[in-house]
């Protein structure tokens, strides 16, 4: 198997050489080891559009496919067939799977449903009709910062161990929602554990437990505090959710944990999306750092939105001051605007290049992979396909 | 003239990537004119506000950030950033509040206030809202602290912004009574007025677009008070379609001779100025659809340009002066 290399700035310098190594996208797709890409990156950066393209090439190169989408573009959705948020993967169709049976199913992630499933799944009927009533609970799985993020791995899970026990899919592409705490997924195996073994929830347990050992005069305290600002039914409800969620948590950090385990697979491949701008290239270095100090495997970077570089040689400069000459004698000229255009794109590459390098300095070990921005919005199987070449590092103008 | 006159907070949101704290900061400095006083907050723990001034990180603290853009007379005024931190907030919160002394060190020593703030659904945003809200609300009353003419906030992008906005609803599975519930309702009170104003940035294409344009319609379904759009990153308009329509490869060359390019530069560089207009051309269109798509939403819209080389602290002044050359501040 071939197996993606684990790099990071702990990992090996690639010698002297400054500029980035380039990342294989193709071999990647069409590496059978590979049966789980995870694309991860700030917002707005393209990552529901890349994961979708990256799964319908892979899907046309013959690879058995889902891709589990967080929140595509409307039309996007539609081309895909996905509008229905039922949680349950769907083909896609007009995919051309060519000879080796390859196919492509897509579905977006029901962050609530998801939620529900695995406390069904964890506890009795009686006790998860409890859970899922509780207030505390409805409003924790439908707007908790980092549930998201957590469900989107959850289903992964699932949707590998469907996978590995029907032979459905060999690849399976997940989007993670643009989370502003980039990683949280990584962490959220260590915050249930933390919150669930937290002080504050012993001594809310502790009544329905039993004796007040641990308790002491400090728990009276907090309780009033508590009521005092939130009023008494907060805190029974909180009680009756602690207590009901406690019973069924083992299981939770057991798939948290294997989930985990999972993503530090070698058949797993992590690939950071970011557009050449100052900000997303320094949430795409958080992430890179934030893998590698997790030992997750990176495959590497995708930049997408790439200006693409003028031909000829003619400077920035040059074409500014030819552009003012023409405009002097004739303000509305065509060709001192075109010149203009010229001298913007010129600086856009430029430092397009400059912010790249920066990063390649800082980070030598992460293949890199640079997509040229398209100039229309991509919301078909065309537009994916495209995309996908341009990933696949065909020729821009083909 | 400002467009709003009446509004003393002024959230921006807007999708990622399409640079909500760029205008957020301009803002800031547009507002901060004739020795008023501005306080620009955030609240994702980005320390973009610092990065973006290039001073050091900020602590939970208010602090003097700049200088404002000074008026026609020349007579500016000041910038303070908060960096709005929740833990921070709760133990000051309860500090001011309910004078809790042993019991607020007992909740912290119990994990309670990590519990708060980082588990407890909605807390969170009662907390960071809280803290803009008291900085909104200061008056006379509140000995040696500054007041504010005018509080911006970079607030969480539209897709969370009512959710966080909302927090009385937020809060209403949960705290039904009690003090948390009543400040809830009093900071709702403010957010849902005349002296607030949500503005939304976006850019010329179609996913942003079309966020804007539910953001909006969530906003008003959550009597939340609508600003303005912000459309950023407008690509230059100094080419008409009809000339883009009709570049002419002739015309061109000769114009660039004309310019003093000579002949080996102007073979070089004509066929990619043509392929360069066309793209434009293209690009141009698309926006020009995606505006008209802006304009019905009805909303006042202002306008910022794309900067090929980059946001510095600079360029915030310019984009401060184009903000309030329309009139957003």
């Amino acid at each position: 198997m071939n197996q993606p290399p684990r790099v990071g700035p702990s990992g090996r310098p690639r010698g002297a050489d400054v500029g980035a190594a380039v990342l294989d996208v193709d071999a990647l797709i069409d590496d059978r080891g590979v049966g789980i890409i995870v694309c991860c990156g700030s917002g707005g950066v393209g990552k529901t559009t890349t994961s979708a393209a990256l799964a319908l090439r892979a899907a046309e190169r013959g690879r058995r496919v889902v891709v589990l989408t967080i929140d595509p573009a409307k039309r996007l959705a539609q081309a895909m067939g996905i509008e229905a948020l039922d949680n349950t993967p769907r083909p896609v169709t007009g995919v051309d799977g060519g000879p080796d049976g390859g196919s492509l199913d897509a579905m977006m992630l029901d962050m609530k449903r998801t939620f529900d499933e695995v406390v069904e799944s964890q506890a009795s009927p009686e006790k998860a009709r409890q859970i899922l009533e509780n207030p505390f609970y409805i409003a924790l799985s439908s707007s908790f910062a980092g549930t998201q993020e957590y469900m989107a791995m959850e289903k992964l899970g699932q949707l590998h161990a469907d996978a590995r026990a029907e032979g459905s899919y060999d690849l399976i592409v997940v989007d993670t929602p643009p989370s502003r705490s980039a990683l949280d997924f990584l962490d959220a195996p260590e915050r249930l554990s933390s919150f669930l073994d937290g002080r504050f929830i012993k001594l809310l347990l502790a009544p329905a437990k039993g004796p007040l050992k641990l308790v002491g005069a400090g728990f009276g305290l907090i309780t009033n505090a508590l009521t005092r600002l939130l009023g008494a039914q907060v805190l029974r409800d909180l009680q009756t959710f602690v207590a009901a969620i406690d019973t069924v948590f083992g299981g939770f950090r057991q798939r948290a944990s294997k989930t985990y385990a999972l993503l530090q697979d070698e058949g797993t491949a992590f690939l950071v999306v970011a557009a050449p701008e100052r900000d997303a290239l320094r949430e795409a270095a958080y992430f890179v750092d934030r893998l590698s100090a997790d030992r997750m495997p990176l495959a590497g970077l995708i930049v997408n939105r790439a200006a693409v570089p003028p031909a000829g040689d003619l400077s920035a400069d040059e074409a500014m001051a030819a552009s003012e000459r023409l405009r002097r004698s004739d303000a509305t000229s065509t060709t001192a605007g075109l010149l203009r255009l010229h001298a913007d794109r010129t600086r856009l590459v430029e430092r397009e290049a400059w912010l790249r390098d920066r990063f390649a300095t800082s980070h030598p070990q992460v293949p890199t992979a640079v997509v040229p921005a398209l100039a229309t919005d991509v919301h078909d199987l065309d537009g994916l396909r495209r995309v996908g070449s341009l990933l696949g590092g065909d020729d821009a103008s083909g | 003239m400002t467009d709003w006159p009446q509004v003393r907070l002024h959230v921006v949101t807007g999708k990622g990537g399409t640079g909500k704290s760029t205008v957020a900061a301009a803002l800031a400095l547009a507002l901060a004119t004739k020795g008023r006083n501005v306080l620009l907050c955030e609240v994702e723990g980005r320390q973009g506000i610092a990065r973006m001034f290039d001073v050091d990180p900020l602590p939970f603290a208010e602090r003097r950030l700049t200088t404002g853009l000074p008026d026609a007379d020349g007579e500016p005024g000041v910038v303070h950033a908060l960096h709005v931190d929740p833990e921070a907030a709760l133990l000051e919160y309860l500090s001011l509040y309910y004078k809790l002394g042993r019991a607020g060190r007992a909740l912290d020593r119990f994990g309670v206030i990590e519990f708060a703030t980082t588990i407890a659904p909605g807390v969170r945003d009662v907390l960071l809202t809280g803290k803009v809200f008291e900085a909104v609300q200061r008056n006379s009353r509140n000995k040696g602290a500054i007041h504010y003419d005018a509080v911006v906030l970079d607030a969480p992008p539209t897709g969370r912004i009512v959710q966080f906005l909302n927090v009385s609803n937020e809060l209403a599975g949960l705290a039904k009574v009690g003090p948390v519930k009543s400040q809830a309702d009093t900071m709702m009170t403010l957010f849902r007025s005349p002296r607030t104003a949500v503005h939304l940035v976006t850019v010329l294409e179609e996913m942003p677009v079309q966020e804007t344009a539910d953001g909006i319609g969530e906003l008003r379904a959550a009597d939340l008070p609508v600003g303005g759009v912000v459309v950023n990153q407008v690509r230059p308009r100094d080419l008409t379609p009809d000339q883009l329509a009709t570049l002419d490869a002739g015309t061109v060359a000769g114009e660039l001779a004309e310019a003093g390019l000579d002949e080996t530069q102007v073979d070089a560089v004509v066929t990619d100025l043509l392929l360069g207009g066309r793209e434009h051309a293209e690009r141009r269109a698309l926006e020009t659809a995606q505006r008209a798509i802006v304009d019905a939403l009805d909303v006042p819209a202002y306008e910022l340009p794309r900067l090929p080389q980059g946001v510095d602290l600079g360029a915030l002044y310019e984009l401060a002066g184009l903000l309030r050359d329309q009139g957003l501040a």
